[in-house]
């Protein structure tokens, strides 16, 4: 099934710097599940687990030629609109919000399929419309329509965070095929006030109440900022070298909220201290830069497209995640990807870094 | 040429990449330099800060301010319940104590377990309730086998109690666990998915005040995350306690006073607007709905026919009937189309164009003046003044009542009622007001809707010759030390343009209604006070089928209202029974009771509150003859015989 030509042709670097994440993830998942009581398997196995059935997807992937995806990306958009919508009539409730769709045997979260659609159907939507020079305003409005769609129905789940990556990948594609400067400043004026509308009338109480801490932690000690004060401490507490693995006294007390899923990152830099989280960000910046890198090395605009798209979604998770961690962002539900414990999160980065390879291993093949 | 441009595209796309890959960068540089920020320069602080940070918050809820009674009778408290719960970094082997639980106590062992269950993504320290409301004797139980129980705790936590049962169940509401769609309400924000909050009633009207401030406890814990001891509690605050303005006594016999039958029923001071006894009727029992309640309850609570879970004195709305002939004579008085000796002719029916309106006595009442017409209530007397004032000017009058909105009693969802105009119709339907839809208007029939507190007010408002007060339930908010930290005060929102003699004649005519023969209301008599009311009754339906007319949903509504004293007012009374059909013999005996019940508390002197007059003695005694004169009477004109 898969040529061995390609085969040959895999990307070294990218898988490398994938596993090497992957590794590091699950020596601190196994750090941070310690204190927990385990019922059944541990965490870090299961991940370890997911990390190979990811790869394996990845690599089913990569041997699928991403130019079949071009025809494909607007039907799987409307699939995926369709599950969303089916999401908020039949969707399974937890914790206040509908996301998941149960079949049965599985249940799936179609707003992460999204992630990865939005970047297939935006690549599509590009390569057919061309412009030199930027787009304006009104060749901008179409992709604006295709992103607010899925974006809406995600919102209504309530699914802030994925909304919000699903948007910032969506955004970032369009900088990449570039805006003109009367288009970027015709939507600051549309968007500033559209944003006002959103916080007055959109915004549930309890996701304004988290911007509000994020904004002034102290507003809430034992709120949503609680957990912000907590993650700084651990890592701050870090200082240059870590308390040293299992040694963290913020993570082993579990003093992080989901200390081995959206809070890995803190349990990691207490440990490590400065040097191990400078090591972990060099490991994801030369990710990215590859990623983008692979965009920069295809020779057919469909393939840079899909390339860019996936490395924004990369991109923007290891920043909002990295950065709700140490305090930049607001608390959102964002995975650190290949680092977090959880399958879903695994999947998805593993789907787009089988995208990434597919395009690598065919950048001859032009 | 289009492989030029591909090719130029191609080059312009790679130089964005780079730029791309420079911003990148640049955001990731800031990933650092906040990482330096933290590790590097405020190192020390926040080690300082992990190390101290052995300390856990668990909060505890603080315990509901009580409802009293007018006289600080107590209605509803709060009383002990135990729940078992269980630390589960404290339980060697879960499967056995759950057998060992289930065992000893007789509880399933199935819901414990699922509770355990449920609980597991929490914190190792924190306690599982396994049971709820657990008895006394249990407590006991799990007490003498502490040893064999390590890791079993006993909570307690305080429940809501209902001293007087039923009683006013509607007016004081019940609590239940904070709903997912209070928590996105704005106001609620500080309230986290399990706590407690009233659901209605003055539970919910005065919650902010009720619910007190939650404290806490800081616990000191080992490496290990084991409570080593408190390190500070922050004493919860008791909620604040509400001193309502009902009379528990007044509200017992009013209640009593209604047996099986479905009705409401509000009794008001006329000189402040104070509530003093609210009774929907049939009551429930708010004990059951603090807890789960049972499923079978809740249907039966559903299938009653009389609606049991409605409040009816706030939310019911009801035609008045002939009670609102108070109003249409008011109106006519003041835009001078009748004065106290204006008489028409009844005979029993009167015709308007092609329609005939029937008068209630098919027999007719004869020469009928406006304090017969009231005495007797004549129907045909206000068909022909109805049609004479016009909707809108009946409108007026009954806006100066402040009818037909919400009078902004403390309670939630409060009904407007409505009071219909020429504009009303032609907004609701687009279509013109006719000239004989005002007919039955004018005897409180067609559109006309009053709630039951409206009922009391507008009878207050006549019984104190024209000052409407806002109603109100709510006397005082206390602390917990008994301080006084709010008195609500007598509120006038309004006074109407009637004149001193406007209504003096309408109030003979009431106090003839009950007192004179002919009257409707003589069984709202009290043997040593002056009453003055009036009767209705009110048209389920329209049309009615003479088989049906017989079956329990399809008979009229029975009204009454009163006020006493007559020559120095200090009460007014509204009474409705559903479906209770006569005014005078079903409503009327209730509001007798409702009256007596209030003058007999006043006999023994009571710390009232000094805005209710006293009468003295030799007043309530002149009355007494006054009275005996009056029912002695030997022939009823219709001419006022007295004062």
């Amino acid at each position: 099934m898969i040529d061995r030509r390609l085969l040959i042709n895999i990307d070294l670097v990218l898988a490398g710097l994938v596993v090497t994440v992957c590794l590091l993830g699950i020596l601190n998942i196994y750090s941070a599940t310690t204190p927990y009581k385990i019922v059944g398997t541990a965490y870090y196995i299961k991940q370890f687990y997911w990390m190979l059935l990811g790869m394996s997807i990845s690599l089913a992937v990569s041997s699928i030629d991403y130019h079949i995806l071009e025809d494909l990306s607007y039907w799987f958009y409307g699939l995926l609109l369709l599950l969303l919508i089916a999401v908020l009539l039949v969707g399974k409730k937890t914790m206040g919000a509908t996301r998941w769709l149960d079949f049965g045997l599985f249940t799936i979260q179609p707003s992460e399929l999204m992630k990865i659609v939005i970047v297939m159907t935006f690549a599509r939507f590009f390569n057919n419309f061309q412009s030199v020079g930027g787009r304006t305003v009104k060749e901008a409005l179409i992709p604006l329509g295709l992103l607010a769609v899925p974006a809406a129905l995600i919102m209504k789940q309530p699914d802030l965070g994925t909304a919000t990556l699903v948007i910032l990948i969506a955004l970032s594609m369009i900088i990449y095929v570039g805006l003109r400067w009367s288009a970027i400043v015709t939507f600051i004026c549309i968007t500033v006030p559209m944003a006002w509308i959103g916080w007055t009338f959109l915004l549930r109480p309890y996701q304004k109440n988290r911007v509000l801490d994020f904004l002034d932690p102290e507003r809430s000690r034992l709120g949503s900022g609680y957990h912000i004060i907590q993650s700084k401490i651990a890592v701050g507490s870090g200082g240059l070298t870590g308390k040293g693995f299992i040694k963290g006294t913020q993570s082993q007390l579990r003093f992080l909220p989901e200390q081995h899923t959206d809070f890995a990152f803190s349990v990691f830099a207490e440990e490590w201290g400065f040097i191990g989280c400078l090591l972990l960000i060099i490991l994801y910046l030369s990710l990215v830069l590859w990623g983008l890198n692979i965009a920069r090395r295809c020779n057919d605009r469909f393939g840079g497209l899909l390339a860019v798209g996936v490395t924004a979604m990369l991109f923007w998770h290891i920043v909002i995640n990295m950065g709700m961690v140490i305090g930049l962002f607001p608390v959102v539900g964002v995975p650190l990807p290949f680092f977090s414990y959880g399958g879903t999160s695994m999947i998805t980065s593993m789907v787009g870094i089988g995208l990434l390879q597919s395009i690598s291993m065919r950048r001859f093949m032009f | 040429m289009k492989e030029r441009r591909f090719v130029r595209e191609l080059l312009e796309s790679k130089q964005r990449i780079l730029m791309l890959s420079f911003v990148v960068g640049i955001i990731f540089l800031f990933l650092v330099i906040q990482l330096w920020h933290l590790q590097i320069l405020n190192a020390a602080n926040y080690h300082a800060m992990s190390e101290n940070n052995r300390l856990r918050f668990v909060p505890v809820a603080a315990s509901r301010g009580t409802i009293m009674d007018r006289t600080g009778k107590v209605l509803v408290s709060n009383r002990p319940s135990f729940s078992l719960a269980v630390v589960p970094q404290e339980v060697k082997d879960k499967e056995k104590l759950l057998t060992l639980l289930s065992d000893m106590l007789g509880l399933d062992r199935a819901d414990m377990a699922d509770r355990w269950e449920k609980a597991k993504g929490r914190a190792r320290y924190y306690p599982i309730v396994l049971a709820s409301n657990i008895s006394r004797d249990h407590v006991e139980i799990i007490e003498e086998n502490r040893l064999r129980l390590p890791g079993v705790e006993i909570e307690m936590k305080p429940v809501r109690e209902y001293t007087g049962g039923q009683l006013a169940a509607h007016l004081l509401g019940y609590i239940g666990e904070v709903s997912e769609k209070d928590l996105d309400t704005s106001g609620f924000e500080d309230y986290n998915p399990g706590d407690y909050i009233g659901k209605n009633g003055i539970e919910r009207a005065l919650e902010k005040e009720l619910h007190g401030i939650d404290g806490g406890r800081q616990l000191e814990v080992d490496a290990r995350g084991r409570v080593l001891r408190t390190v500070s509690e922050s004493y919860p605050t008791v909620g604040r306690s509400v001193l309502l303005t009902i009379d528990a006594a007044i509200q017992e016999q009013a209640e009593s006073a209604f047996g099986d039958q479905a009705g409401a029923a509000v009794v008001m001071n006329v000189n402040n607007g104070e509530i003093l006894a609210f009774v929907s009727n049939p009551g429930f029992d708010p004990a059951l709905f603090s807890g789960r309640l049972p499923a079978d309850v809740w249907q039966r609570y559903l299938d009653d026919k009389r609606h049991p879970l409605e409040n009816k004195a706030l939310s019911g709305q009801y035609p008045p009937g002939s009670t609102f002939k108070m109003i249409t004579a008011l109106a006519g008085l003041q835009n001078n189309i009748i004065n106290d000796s204006t008489s028409i002719n009844c005979n029993g029916s009167y015709s308007l164009g092609t329609s005939t309106f029937k008068c209630w006595n098919k027999k007719g009442h004869g020469v009928t003046n406006l304090h017969k017409s009231l005495r007797e209530s004549c129907d045909v007397y206000y068909y022909q003044l109805g049609e004479k004032l016009g909707v809108d000017r009946i409108a007026a009058a009954a806006r100066a009542f402040k009818l037909g909105s919400p009078l902004g009693v403390e309670l939630l969802n409060e009904r407007s009622g409505l009071i219909p105009t020429a504009e009303w119709k032609q907004k609701r339907f687009g279509k013109r007001w006719y000239h004989g839809e005002t007919l039955p208007v004018a005897i409180g029939q067609g559109a006309v809707l009053m709630t039951p507190i409206q009922l009391a007010s507008m009878t207050a408002t006549i019984a104190n010759e024209g000052t409407v007060y806002r109603p109100h339930l709510v006397k005082r908010i206390v602390d917990a030390d008994g301080k006084t930290l709010r008195e609500t005060k007598a509120e006038i929102i309004g006074t109407t343009p009637f004149s001193k003699e406007s209504f003096r004649l309408v109030k003979e005519g009431m106090l003839a209604v009950v007192n004179e023969r002919g009257g409707t209301g003589a069984m709202a008599k009290v043997y040593d006070v002056k009453v003055a009311g009036k009767s209705g009754s009110a048209q389920v339906v329209k049309m009615r089928d003479s088989k049906n007319s017989s079956q329990y949903q399809y008979r009229d509504h029975a009204l009454f209202v009163a006020f006493a004293p007559f020559d120095n007012p200090e009460v007014a009374v509204a009474v409705i029974v559903e479906h209770g059909e006569h005014g005078g013999s079903a409503a009327a005996p209730i509001a007798g009771r409702i009256l007596r019940a209030y003058f007999d508390g006043k006999k023994p002197p009571r710390k009232e509150a000094p805005a209710t007059p006293k009468k003295n003695d030799t007043n309530t005694a002149t009355d007494e003859k006054e009275i005996s004169a009056v029912v002695k009477e030997p022939q009823a004109t219709g001419e006022p015989t007295h004062d």
